[in-house]
């Protein structure tokens, strides 16, 4: 196993479908029109000496390496800005080019540090691979002349550190800032001889405009800026390509390793979800999986307030499996359950659903997108068929008109964020739809045409009357309609969003939205194009989320907006495995594939491959978990990496269910707040010590490789089969990649997918089957997978979460960039540079009515709970409205929100609580009190 | 002479209202900038990023790139010298040299007394009277000690 080398064209493929031949070094070439000569070259295995030019950046032509001869024309050309044409004869080597590209490299050479033996890009310098191509031997101008080699190195970024000493000036970095990243934070300050790369105005990294994602570290041909892992532990000597465990976006990188020591994660260019790029979660926080406080031997302890007391791994397991078995015994089938999460793989989640169904007898099984996306899966597959999002994310490269809503990319799904911007910036339209000014408002060469400032909780209110504008303005696609839609259902539909109530104008008071922004929205959306829609947890996480969710489906089908490249209805999936999740048949009701537990003959086909009956009533969800503990009718929990205590909503209630259990098993990389109230804990692994597949929010398959072993002794796929096992159960899969079979065989969905064909397409997107072999990366075309398009009716039923005089401000939450959910792998890493604590941002009127100052601390309180927090004074939010992560423990932003959810789903209303902020001396009782017990409850025995 | 204002935020904030309407507004703005405060600060490029949906990086860039935005504000009068090839064959070098010493300051510098500052310039054009200078937005040709003290006199 070697190290993955990506071959670098240069410049970037030609889009163009006219071929045109030529001769590059006696060799005939046909390429697409609007190639460079530098990539023809490449692509016919001729090598052309290049400093400044990337197949990630637009060209530049500023190096002087890559310049050829061609026939008859005068001159030589950069072969990276020149394109080719038909019939050019083109020579990449001549006596004279030799002669000048050396004289070039002896320019660069002179002001550059001769310490190629202990520089940290030895091995791996383009620099030095350039100088060695051109056969430099000497450099005639010496070294003592004016030079940059004082220069200082910027050590502040967590990561990377800029060493100007080492620089050429190839200015890729910044070009890289500015054209794939997209945040223009780095610039080339000075002209002539004093040209330098700076960041931000000549400041630090850290202080600049940098978000860390790591472009330009990556672009950088020499060591100026280079991962100080890289510096630190050597370059890598082997890699695997696998897929980023944070977010939704699905990131494809290399896992560059040193033995079984990770050396630097790089983005890989061939991964279809990010093509090339990075943020500063997946590229550089990784620190969290050999933070010391991993948890590496399994624990026992008889009650919650005794010290965890280490035991094997088969003291543990047999443990579980009595300790269920006794609860099922003593209280009945029903009082033990699972919940899957959306962090581990396709296999692991598949698995503890089968354990539950199959093992414990039962359906009550559940995963953490009850609380995020469940209203997604719901709402797509009544209007659509399908739970899912309808396009791959190379589809925003074909947008006229971009809505987000409740959804902020730049800091939740980065990556996205920049290939959403690159659109923006080659005049794509922008509507945002969020209480707040995300940065995609206004943000370097970004600016959203229309920003709908709604009320928090009033998503409904705005689309239904986005619709009224779009039905009673005449700018439905009625031959979409009529050829692919339920016409009495869009009839129906039509009347009732027509109905003048429904107007910008009658709503306009409730949402907060001005009713002429709102149609000028409207009318964008409708006519401007190719017309895509991108949601977040803003749109779900609302006692109303799936009634918004559906009236986001409406528009789309009212406007035609489906079934191609460049439209649809796009969810942005939180966790890197939600999908995958949902599709593996976590939700009580659901087997894989997402069919009912009472369809008689799906449960056959599992009963049969299972060898067990199945129960046909669904299970129970999370939060009737709790309740049914309370109750003491539910005593046994499995819990496989996902923190419910810090997660969801009203923690309260979540620490008092948990309390009333008798088996609380977590599996865990780290004694979560779950934890606390655990009586078992299974030390899990991380993706990088385990094989599997997540699910993007693009439906995309990506395989998860194994580059270390299990740190605990095993993968969690293992660890679920041992408790299997141990109750009884046969299950002996030898690798993951048999469970994707037994997923295949079963799902209809997934029929054609395996490990082999993964490995040799590098990913697919469902459904992957006898239809569609090699994956579905648009679906909808031509008809919808439920047959006809199903048009909702979306009645606006106020949350019953209002504000009054004792709680006069609204509550939303949401993440941070460098942060990421409950923070337990990112605070363990040097992101907490960017966001040590959770901060409520609160509009300047109401600061000054309360007496709050910038970072004063202020009190939160609702009708659930109240926390203390340091207040961060901002416009972002509107008056009216305050704001919070949830990132921290020690803020616990769930001890506020309440235990109002989706009417359909039960997915919690996190976005919308009426709380009062008043100053505050520090943290609050409660949270003083939760910190003496937690750390109580961490104590580990001596042995 | 020029009279420059004292920076000011509130100032700088309504010379690129002016402005920002403009297609490639980035020059004017800086030009306009310079004029009323005789120099462009670091503190003006995060102001001008704002108003142009620009980062202050790319603001820096471009300030930094031009050798005539001044970073801090000049003396009471400002003298170019040219540097370029024809005026140093014409004695330029020399009278440079003189300058220096004579007001004891060296390039970029103004004199303690806020007179005078000095900066170099790389051609004004006026190759054919060199050596050339410029003062106060003046050009002056043919010039050796005694007219260009003559001239600085005027001035004064």
């Amino acid at each position: 196993m070697g190290l993955i080398q990506e071959i670098d064209y240069g410049t970037k493929p030609s889009a163009a479908t006219a071929m045109v031949t030529l001769s590059i070094d006696g060799q005939r070439v046909t390429v697409p029109e609007g190639t460079s000569l530098m990539r023809a070259a490449m692509e016919a295995g001729i090598k052309v000496p290049k400093l400044c030019a990337s197949d990630m950046l637009d060209s530049f032509g500023s190096c002087r390496m890559c310049l050829v001869e061609i026939d008859g024309r005068a001159g030589t050309p950069s072969s990276c800005t020149t394109p080719v044409a038909e019939g050019l004869v083109v020579h990449t080597q001549s006596p004279n080019l030799a002669r000048l590209r050396r004289g070039v490299m002896e320019l660069y050479i002179s002001d550059h540090p001769l310490d190629c033996l202990t520089c940290s890009a030895n091995g791996n310098c383009e620099l030095q691979d350039t100088a060695g191509e051109v056969g430099l031997r000497e450099v005639r101008y010496g070294y003592g002349g004016a030079n940059h080699l004082d220069a200082r190195v910027d050590a502040s970024n967590p990561y990377f550190q800029f060493d100007p000493a080492k620089c050429i000036v190839c200015s890729r970095c910044v070009r890289a800032c500015e054209e794939v990243q997209g945040t223009f934070a780095l610039t080339i300050g000075g002209r002539g001889f004093e040209s330098h790369v700076a960041a931000g105005m000549d400041e630090s990294f850290l202080t600049s405009e940098c978000v860390s994602c790591g472009a330009c570290v990556q672009a950088c041909p020499t060591a100026t800026l280079m991962e100080k892992s890289v510096v630190e532990l050597g370059q890598p000597e082997h890699s695997a390509v696998t897929t980023c465990a944070y977010c939704g976006v699905g990131c494809s990188f290399k896992a560059e390793m040193r033995g079984d020591t990770l050396v630097r994660m790089v983005p890989y260019k061939d991964g279809k979800a990010n093509r090339g790029h990075s943020c500063v979660k997946g590229r550089f926080a990784t620190g969290y999986a050999n933070h010391p406080d991993r948890i590496l031997k399994p624990m026992l302890r008889a009650k919650v307030t005794d010290p965890w007391r280490e035991v094997s791994w088969n003291e543990a397991i047999a443990h579980v499996a009595s300790e269920f078995r006794r609860i099922q015994a003593q209280h009945g089938v029903g009082a033990v359950g699972g919940i899957t999460s959306s962090r581990c793989t396709n296999e692991e989640t598949y698995l503890v659903q089968k354990l539950v169904r199959a093992g414990f007898g039962n359906n009550n099984v559940d995963t953490c997108a009850r609380v995020c996306h469940s209203p997604t899966g719901y709402g797509l597959k009544t209007t659509y068929g399908t739970s899912a999002g309808t396009q791959d994310f190379d589809s925003v490269e074909h947008a006229d008109v971009v809505m987000t809503i409740g959804a902020n990319p730049t800091d939740a799904h980065p990556v996205f964020a920049s290939r959403l911007k690159k659109r923006l910036r080659q005049g794509a339209k922008l509507i945002v739809i969020d209480p707040r000014r995300i940065d995609l408002v206004r943000t370097p060469h970004v600016a959203a045409t229309h920003h709908l400032a709604l009320r928090p909780g009033t998503n409904v209110a705005v689309l239904t009357a986005i619709a009224h504008v779009i039905v009673t303005e005449k700018l439905v696609n009625e031959a979409f309609v009529r050829e692919r839609c339920d016409l009495a259902t869009f009839a129906e539909w039509a009347e009732f969003v027509a109905d003048p109530s429904r107007s910008p104008e009658a709503t306009e008071a409730v949402t907060g939205v001005p009713a002429a922004t709102l149609r000028a929205a409207a009318r964008l959306y409708a006519t401007g194009g190719n017309a895509a829609i991108y949601y977040g947890l803003g749109v779900t996480e609302h006692s109303q989320g799936s009634t918004a969710v559906m009236a986001i489906a409406n528009l789309a089908m009212a406007t035609g907006n489906l079934g191609r490249p460049g439209v649809g209805v796009n969810p942005l999936r939180g966790q890197n495995n939600v999908q995958g999740s949902c599709d593996m048949g976590s939700f009580p009701h659901e087997l894989p594939g997402y069919r009912h537990i009472s369809d008689a003959a799906t449960r056959r086909s599992f009963e049969a491959r299972w060898g067990v009956i199945l129960d046909p009533e669904p299970g129970l969800r999370i939060p009737n978990m709790f309740d049914a503990a309370l109750d003491g009718s539910f005593r046994g929990l499995y819990v496989q990496g996902e923190d419910i205590v810090q997660s969801d909503p009203d923690t309260h209630h979540v620490t008092a269910g948990l309390a009333a259990m008798e088996c609380v098993v977590v599996q865990d990389l780290f004694l979560n707040e779950t934890a606390n109230w655990a009586h078992v804990f299974l030390p899990g692994s991380t993706f990088l010590e385990k094989d599997g597949t997540f699910t993007n929010a693009e439906r995309r398959i990506g395989r998860v490789r194994r580059v270390m072993a299990p740190k605990a002794g095993y993968a969690d796929w293992e660890i679920t089969q041992l408790i299997a096992r141990a109750m009884g159960m046969a299950m002996d899969y030898e690798h993951p990649s048999e469970i994707m079979d037994e997923i295949a065989a079963l799902t209809p969905t997934f029929a054609g997918v395996s490990y082999a064909k993964l490995d040799r397409l590098g990913s697919v997107q469902w459904p992957c089957n006898e239809k569609a072999p090699e994956g579905t990366p648009v679906m909808h075309i031509g008809g919808f997978a439920r047959g006809l398009g199903n048009f909702v009716v979306t009645e606006y039923v106020p949350t019953d979460e209002k504000v009054g005089p004792r709680f006069p401000l609204l509550l939303t939450t949401g993440r941070i960039l460098s942060q990421y959910n409950v923070g337990a792998q990112t605070r363990r890493t040097a992101n907490a540079v960017w966001h040590q604590e959770d901060r409520l941002e609160i509009h300047p009127h109401d600061a000054e009515e309360r007496g709050i100052r910038d970072g004063d601390w202020v009190r939160v309180a609702s009708r659930a709970g109240e926390t203390s927090l340091r207040a961060h004074i901002t416009d972002r939010v509107a008056p009216g409205v305050v704001y919070t992560t949830f990132h921290h423990p020690a803020t616990q932003a769930n001890v506020v929100t309440t235990d109002y959810s989706d009417w359909a789903t039960n997915c919690p209303e996190y976005k919308v609580t009426a709380v009062q902020v008043s100053p505050s001396n520090g943290p609050s009782a409660w949270q003083a009190e939760y910190d003496a017990f937690t750390r109580q409850s961490r104590r580990i025995a001596a042995e | 002479m020029p009279e420059y204002e004292r920076w000011s935020e509130a100032r700088t904030n309504a010379i690129i209202a002016e402005h920002a309407g403009e297609p490639g507004a980035t020059l004017p703005i800086l030009h306009a900038l310079q004029e009323v405060f005789g120099h462009v600060p670091v503190e003006a490029e995060p102001l001008v990023a704002a108003a142009l949906n620009l980062s202050r990086a790319e603001v820096h860039g471009i300030v930094t790139f031009y050798h005539d935005f001044r970073r801090h504000a000049p003396g009471r009068h400002v003298l170019r010298l040219c540097r370029a090839e024809a005026c140093q064959a014409a004695g330029g070098e020399a009278l440079a040299t003189e300058v220096r010493r004579r007001h004891g300051i060296d390039w970029h510098a103004t004199t303690p007394d806020g007179a005078l500052t000095l900066e170099p310039v790389f051609c004004l054009g006026l190759c054919a009277c060199a050596p050339a200078a410029m003062l106060d937005g003046e050009v002056l040709g043919r010039l050796d000690e005694a007219t260009l003290d003559e001239a600085l006199e005027c001035v004064a």
